[in-house]
């Protein structure tokens, strides 16, 4: 009896140490607001989504230390969907259905938003997808704070073809296998031939998830090039395949004077693998680069940098359309005074905030955000020098009058 | 004596008048020079369109002092304050004293800024000391596309010793030709790159094909006599690039052809095997990293770490698991499966799911340039030399040595060979450590052309298997020519069907063969066959 007594005593005691900290940021009534994190932390995609992970936790300790949202603490709730497409859909379900998630934060390829897309708008889901795509898709349930082609694709051809970037004349179009690069490919070819490039001076190609065999392929480029008009290469290519690659085009002595690249997919987070030297000079398109100037951006790095216990550790532009999703979130339940999907979407129209970015973003009644556009080139130590960027943030197109089918859905 | 002395007063009037005409002249040029030099620097800190023009201007002048500014700003050490541009020693480039470097910024440029230097500063180096120098000013001016270098050219060329130079001048100094304005200097230039056989000159000739309509016929002759010289040259090529592949698939499937082909184990862990060595390799590089002498070498030094890391891993897996399921192939493929599965996540949790970065040393880099202008990549040369020697390696290694025989001897009758006194248990551990070794290997070689993260072996596992089943089972020499056969067959069809379609068809045209053939290319015959 004596025992057991000294034993609850020190239960209690030891939860009571344990509560503590928590309680420090007063926190009003009523069950904590659940976030899900919907990241591949295994797998081929690990590379890219696992600081995605990071950065959503990060946000949420940051709301819960300036005492949450509405007065109620949130809690992450976070799966690993291995890279895996179907996978992806069974853990949505799983956020949605067992955990009661709030709102979820989740996919980096498309094929993985395509796949959770029909979960979110039968249970009628909130999804905030970070990541610039390849348009033609808007669903009630889902924001997507990434670009949009015109946002991003288009102006990066166009600043090829301009004088700064070279006069690109002919351009060749090398993408991973699915469906982004495809479609991506599809608007831009449309768009070259609206410019007056022919389809012989574009050349298409595709390889698989992983690919690490480049030489016939850029030796291929290199061929396409020998025509005798200024070449371009843009590329599509998504994940790991991309260190292969750029290896493959440094030693083939590929330099960004003679063909440059420019990439979609490969930023600050996929360069710290590679050796950058070679590559100097070589383009990526992005709304946000860790090199921009100002004070939002410097906040935001050093709350990354805070978080993450490393000044080693990159942040790049998914990241930040993480954290602007994330905070457009915040405002928009204080504002529809509710987490319900239905009252949140409404008051997520219009949103405004200054991103790291360093331009005021808004969301569009079309569910995407207005973006500034940046071009970087390559400097050695990995990071991107800004060549060119828009003046203002530019609304999302995310039907692309360069598709037919889609041009009427558009307004 | 007199006569001199008569015609001194003559030679005299001469000498004043013209000496005022030669030292006009003497401090004349430099001058020009100069304020030419100082007129284009502040250029430099201008916009990416002005420091082009800015480049350009310093390059034509060809000012000595021109040559530390652009070299400066080509390795973006040089910097700006307002107007004044600062070297890298802390010196304002227009006096030559020591600058006002607080809140200086480094001067960025683009790439157009980035081939006008290039230009630039191959004009300068034309004239330098070193022959790798002039070798690369060459190619620079060579791409350079002006007329205006034709004449340092020509002087370069009567002046240069080096015959890889020349030859390298002789080309730039026809690609310069071709754009001058003269019809006689442009056919002469057409001639010379009609002779190479780059691709580069070949799109040198369209583009002017482009721009000079009256000379269409000759520059058709031209292309038509390089593209004769470029098509063995892309055959040799593809050739390269199909025994390369084939090397990676060899590589990969010789440790495979000893667990599956000669003992009958199917290992899928046998990818995760690659994958420690390549992991062997990262760690064995952070440990040299300490000791800068010994950094180079820390490639070699890999192979026999992962060799022992890889075949310990191995050992265990035998020990522990594989011998208990002996002569059950379906549970041995089901767990080895887990297996590699719980060490692709143990290597994620150690290393973390990013990629890790492996150096290649300097010798394995860049391009090596073969006689018939055909260019191969250092690191795919070495990959292929590496397999050749591991497979040589594990044939004298089964062939010579007295763990070869007792393996050989309890492959062929197990009873028998135990009845020889072999200790068969100990000969399972060993032959499924070698196997497991030289996938490690493997990983060493693979560290350097695909990425280092825990999937790098998953992508490597159909393959293996496809190239052992492919060659005949039992059969290394089948490996090596299984590998070979269908790393080139893959680099035949590509430029047709694309990388993704090759693949498909390459699984295709396995997929019939095995029906006509099953056991594979080279089958084993006699006794050891049934067994």
């Amino acid at each position: 009896m004596n025992s057991n007594i000294t034993r609850r005593a020190a239960l209690a005691g030891l939860g009571g140490a344990l509560a503590l900290p928590a309680i420090r940021p007063a926190f009003a009534q009523g069950a904590p607001i659940k976030v899900g994190v919907l990241h591949s932390l295994s797998g081929t995609m690990a590379i890219s989504e696992t600081a995605l992970r990071d950065t959503v936790l990060m946000m949420v300790e940051d709301q819960n230390k300036k005492g949450g949202v509405m007065g109620r603490r949130l809690e992450a709730v976070v799966v690993d969907p291995a890279s895996n497409w179907p996978l992806f859909a069974e853990k949505a379900r799983e956020l949605l259905a067992v955990s009661k998630c709030d709102v979820v934060f989740g996919c980096w390829t498309s094929v993985s938003r395509k796949s959770v897309l029909p979960v979110f708008e039968e249970l009628n889901g909130l999804l905030f997808y970070p990541v610039q795509y390849e348009g033609e898709e808007q669903s009630k349930n889902v924001f997507y704070t990434g670009a949009a082609p015109n946002q991003q694709a288009i102006p990066a051809v166009e600043y090829l073809m301009g004088k700064d970037g070279g006069e690109a004349k002919r351009i060749a179009l090398l993408g991973t296998d699915y469906v982004y690069p495809r479609t991506t490919n599809r608007i831009l070819r449309a768009y070259l031939n609206s410019k007056g490039i022919a389809d012989a001076d574009i050349m298409e190609e595709y390889t698989p998830f992983g690919h690490s065999d480049w030489q016939g392929i850029v030796s291929r480029v290199k061929r396409f090039a020998g025509e005798g008009k200024k070449t371009a290469i843009v590329s599509t290519i998504n994940g790991d395949a991309n260190v292969p690659f750029y290896r493959e085009l440094g030693n083939q002595g590929i330099k960004a004077e003679d063909i440059p690249c420019v990439a979609f997919s490969v930023g600050e987070e996929e360069l710290a693998g590679i050796d950058t030297k070679p590559l100097v000079g070589h383009l990526a398109a992005w709304n946000y680069f860790m090199s921009v100037e100002g004070a939002p951006n410097t906040a935001f790095k050093k709350m990354w940098a805070d978080y993450i216990k490393s000044d080693k550790r990159v942040t790049n532009d998914p990241m930040e359309a993480t954290y602007t999703g994330f905070r457009m979130w915040v405002q928009a339940v204080e504002k529809a005074k509710s987490t319900g999907v239905d009252a949140v979407r409404e008051a997520m129209y219009g949103q405004k905030i200054m991103a790291p970015c360093g331009y005021e973003e808004v969301m569009g009644t079309n569910h995407h955000l207005s973006k500034p556009v940046m071009i970087g080139e390559v400097m050695e130590n990995g990071q991107f020098n800004i060549v060119y960027k828009t003046p203002n943030a530019i609304p999302a197109e995310n039907w692309s009058p360069f598709i037919p089918e889609n041009k009427n859905r558009r307004g | 004596m007199e006569k001199r002395a008569a015609g001194q007063p003559a030679a005299r009037t001469i000498m004043t008048r013209i000496l005022p005409l030669l030292l006009v002249l003497l401090f004349a040029l430099p001058a020009a020079a100069q304020d030419a030099f100082l007129d284009a620097l502040p250029g430099l800190a201008g916009g990416f369109g002005t420091q082009a023009e800015a480049v350009e201007r310093l390059g034509a002048g060809g000012d000595a002092r021109a040559l530390p500014v652009l070299r400066a700003l080509s390795d973006s050490t040089l910097r700006k304050n307002g107007s004044t541009v600062i070297l890298p020693d802390g010196t304002d480039a227009a006096t030559g004293r020591p600058a006002d470097t607080a809140g200086a910024e480094t001067v960025r440029i683009n790439n157009r800024v980035r081939s006008a230097l290039r230009g630039a500063l191959g004009r300068l180096q034309l004239v330098s000391a070193h022959a790798d120098e002039r070798y690369a000013a060459a190619d620079s001016v060579f791409r350079s596309r002006s007329a205006d270098n034709v004449a340092p050219l020509e002087a370069a060329i009567a002046r240069e010793s080096v015959p890889r130079v020349k030859e390298r001048q002789q080309l730039a100094l026809a690609a310069s030709r071709l754009v001058a304005a003269d019809a006689a200097v442009k056919r002469q230039g057409i001639a010379t790159l009609g002779e190479a056989s780059s691709e580069d000159a070949r799109a040198l000739l369209l583009e002017a094909r482009a721009a000079n309509p009256d000379m269409t016929a000759e520059i058709d002759r031209a292309v038509a006599s390089i593209d004769s010289r470029l098509t063995f040259k892309r055959a040799a090529e593809t050739l390269f690039q199909g025994l390369s592949l084939g090397s990676v698939l060899l590589l990969a499937a010789l440790g495979l052809a000893i667990t599956f082909g000669v003992m009958g184990v199917i290992n899928m862990a046998h990818g995760e095997f690659v994958m420690l060595g390549a992991y062997t390799t990262f760690v064995v590089q952070e440990a040299c990293r300490g000791i800068p002498w010994l950094l180079p070498w820390s490639l070699p030094l890999s192979v026999p770490a992962a060799f022992l890391v890889a075949g310990l891993a191995g050992t265990a897996l035998e020990r522990g698991l594989i011998r208990h399921l002996y002569g059950r192939p379906l549970e041995t493929l089901l767990m080895t499966f887990g297996v590699g599965m719980i060490l692709q996540q143990a290597v994620r949790l150690a290393f973390g799911a990013q990629n890790r970065e492996v150096l290649s040393p300097a010798w394995m880099q860049g391009i090596l340039s073969l006689p018939g202008g055909i260019n191969i990549t250092q690191n795919r040369l070495w990959v292929i030399v590496f397999s050749l020697l591991v497979l040589g390696l594990t044939l004298a290694a089964i062939r010579l040595t007295r763990f070869g025989l007792e393996m050989r001897a309890v492959v062929q009758n197990r009873r028998t060979a135990a009845t020889m006194g072999i200790r068969t248990g100990r000969v399972d551990a060993l032959t499924f450590a070698f196997g497991s070794g030289l996938a490690g290997m493997a990983g060493v070689a693979l560290s350097q052309i695909d990425n280092v993260s825990p999937n790098l072996g998953t992508g490597y596992i159909i393959d293996s298997f496809m190239v052992v089943v492919f060659g005949g089972v039992g059969s290394l020499i089948g490996t090596l020519v299984g590998a070979m056969g269908l790393g080139v067959l893959n680099k035949v069809i590509e430029p047709w069907a694309g990388a993704v379609l090759a693949k498909v068809a390459v699984l295709v045209i396995i997929m019939l063969f095995i029906q006509r053939r099953p056991r594979g290319l080279f089958a084993l015959k006699g006794r050891a066959a049934e067994a």
